[in-house]
């Protein structure tokens, strides 16, 4: 039985993760959106304009690009990595971001809103908008506004309003709570767009649907190329949404998939972002949905800490949950610290320069394959490029010659203002 | 005495009933005190103790804002109930918890409808709980004689209606409008259609919230609801101007 099969009464569930819980208020909105996915999901035409527009907007189908020298150095399994951070805006965020704007013309609303944490959805969400013709109001932390000031200039220059939450730890979760304020007051011209496999059904598994041409792709690209599947998957979890897309295409074969969380200070820190491969984290209800949740026993959200802003969140997509639960997917997770290594041995040894979040899975999948055989295989998704956030890669490695050159910036704008 | 018995027995000659909230904690459980005592000498009939959650989603900013702060100095559920107990013992109003899914999924269903009696709460309104996912709290909530408030809305079908009416105890709460807590809602045509709609399908007391403010407000919903939620506007008072004004707020809600 396939996993969105659901049994009678059981609809968004997997296993005990998921469900919808929501204001009675929204209970029509998400019945309306149901029945759209539903219809979406049947129509052969629907997925067909999807992977066209995919193509030709985004660049798709991103490539599977073979490492030799990361694999020579370490000795081991040889190691292929997925490109979505060859996606126009960047990331995997805008393959979520444009199927869900497909949708909201069917669903014939106009208008979108989205949280935002690192600022990579938003980004995504504020460039479908403008190509679909949608008003957009992006919701981010107001600590997350200040940190990430690149991906709000964008945005903002993309035609989206963005407001900065002032509440709680004024982050991802917060972002969500004012989304869900907003969409409660103006569902009736108004769709919701999820950035990531989380909240209440039926975003789990829309953003999961619209997230599988990742490993569809991937699978078919591996076979070409290596004549065989590889023996170990790996990609970073934060909602888990980029994992869930690469992990659909290998489910049902004998491959090994592990999903690397942000872990942070460590596992005795409690400043991590860790539901499932530390222990801190417990079953409960919020944002909509039943997963692990980083939360006291009252069942108080507590505080979250990532090197990489996109994993720094306090939930985790009920499907991984589930598949966590049976044992399917594997969960570890990669230090603030071994990030920051991860990422200098790749971008020297390859040119390539994965996202921080994205490289929690090269950390871990690095470690791995140095132990492996050199006939066997280790795909990684590469599931956004870290150039672009050279503002937070250049904070995460301390660069003194960046920090320089902001200053010397700094004082002109000073100068130029004064004069 | 059952909620709806209470009901029945504390109308009198009022206008209408007054449902009445605090955020518990916040801003302080002293304050708390003094705000319930305000109420309680101006004859509101029931109140809503509000538990502090660390994701309100169904609020809006002034209830957000009292609720982080409160869980900030350290509230905690069992402070709650043990305020629930004293409060239940001192006054003559019912009171309800308010609150989200997960303090009672973490706690228990069953432990916290019996923690909740214990308390001397009567019922308890979980806006984030939908009827769906309710089916095992609210029947320990029936054999223990404590009701569920179900929540109709202006976007509530009718054949919706007919599945909550059937579940409801005590009073259906009617949300007015859309949107969270907070905002002033026009009393108009829309209200009475949507209360009309409400009486269809139950024949449970119909309690009207969200954007209730002022005198005009009870003015206009006498006729055609039961009773009165006053949130936002009664803690807004408070913060901005202080127990008199407080205590003139209730005064011309409730007077005769």
């Amino acid at each position: 039985m396939g996993l969105f099969d659901f049994a009678e009464g059981r609809e968004g569930y997997y296993g005990k993760f998921g469900g919808t819980f929501l204001p009675e208020i929204l209970h029509a909105t998400i019945e309306e959106l149901k029945a759209c996915f539903r219809e979406c999901k049947n129509d052969p035409s629907f997925w067909r304009e999807y992977v066209e527009l995919m193509q030709s907007y985004s660049g798709r189908p991103t490539p599977v690009t073979y490492l030799p020298n990361l694999s020579a150095k370490l000795g081991g399994a040889q190691i292929y990595v997925k490109r979505e951070d060859l996606n126009h805006t960047g990331s995997h965020k805008v393959n979520n971001v444009i199927g869900q704007g497909l949708l909201c013309k069917r669903l014939g609303k106009k208008r979108v809103i989205a949280e935002t944490g690192a600022g990579q959805h938003g980004f995504a969400t504020a460039t479908m908008a403008a190509k679909f013709g949608f008003d957009c109001t992006i919701y981010m932390g107001a600590v997350d506004v200040a940190r990430q000031r690149p991906n709000v200039f964008w945005m903002e220059n993309l035609g989206a309003e963005v407001v900065a939450v002032t509440d709680g730890q004024q982050t991802l979760k917060d972002a969500i709570n004012e989304a869900m304020r907003d969409w409660v007051t103006n569902m009736a011209d108004t769709h919701y767009v999820l950035g990531t496999a989380c909240g209440p059904h039926p975003f789990p598994e829309m953003v999961s649907w619209f997230q599988s041409i990742v490993g569809l792709e991937a699978r078919e690209q591996i076979l070409a190329q290596t004549g065989k599947l590889p023996n170990k998957v790996f990609a970073c979890v934060g909602g888990g949404s980029n994992a869930m897309g690469l992990f659909q295409g290998f489910l049902d074969d004998d491959v090994e998939l592990i999903g690397c969380e942000a872990g942070g200070h460590g596992p005795e820190s409690h400043q991590h972002a860790s539901r499932l491969a530390y222990t801190d984290a417990s079953l409960g209800v919020a944002q909509g949905y039943k997963t692990y949740f980083l939360q006291n026993e009252e069942g108080n959200m507590n505080e979250t800490h990532s090197i990489a802003a996109g994993l720094d969140y306090i939930g985790v997509n009920p499907i991984m949950a589930y598949l966590w639960e049976q044992g399917r997917v594997r969960f570890d997770a990669a230090t603030d610290d071994e990030v920051r290594d991860a990422l200098r041995l790749v971008m020297s040894t390859e040119g390539l320069i994965p996202a921080l979040e994205s490289t929690h899975g090269f950390a871990k999948a690095l470690q791995e394959a140095a132990k492996m055989n050199k006939d066997e295989i280790v795909l990684i998704n590469m599931s956004g490029r870290g150039d672009k956030d050279i503002f937070t890669v250049a904070d995460a490695l301390d660069d003194n010659k960046w920090k320089h050159f902001i200053s010397q910036k700094a004082a002109q704008y000073a100068q130029e203002k004064n004069s | 005495m059952s909620l709806r018995e209470y009901l029945a027995t504390s109308r009198g000659d009022k206008p209408m009933q007054i449902m009445a909230h605090v955020v518990c904690g916040y801003p302080s459980f002293e304050d708390n005190m003094r705000e319930l005592e305000i109420m309680a000498a101006n004859g509101v009939d029931v109140v809503e103790l509000q538990f502090p959650f660390s994701e309100p989603s169904a609020d809006g900013p002034l209830f957000v804002r009292a609720n982080e702060l409160s869980l900030k100095a350290g509230t905690t559920v069992e402070q709650c109930f043990d305020f629930m107990a004293q409060v239940s013992g001192k006054f003559p109003f019912k009171v309800l918890m308010m609150g989200y899914y997960n303090t009672i999924f973490k706690m228990g269903e069953e432990k916290y409808i019996a923690r909740l009696k214990e308390a001397g709460g009567v019922g308890f309104i979980v806006p984030d709980l939908p009827i769906e996912e309710a089916g095992e709290l609210y029947s320990v909530a029936d054999r223990e004689g404590i009701s569920p408030i179900v929540l109709m809305t202006p976007t509530t079908s009718d054949a919706r209606m007919e599945v909550l009416g059937k579940a409801a105890s005590g009073f259906v709460y009617v949300v007015a409008r859309k949107g969270v807590t907070g905002s002033k809602t026009q009393m108009g045509d829309d209200v009475s259609a949507l209360v009309k709609r409400v009486r269809q399908h139950t024949d449970v007391p119909v309690a009207v919230g969200f954007g209730i403010s002022s005198r005009e407000d009870i003015d206009f919903l006498k006729d055609i609801a039961d009773i009165a939620i006053i949130g936002t506007a009664a803690l807004k008072t408070w913060e901005e101007q202080g127990p008199e004004a407080f205590d003139a707020l209730f005064a011309s809600l409730t007077a005769r």
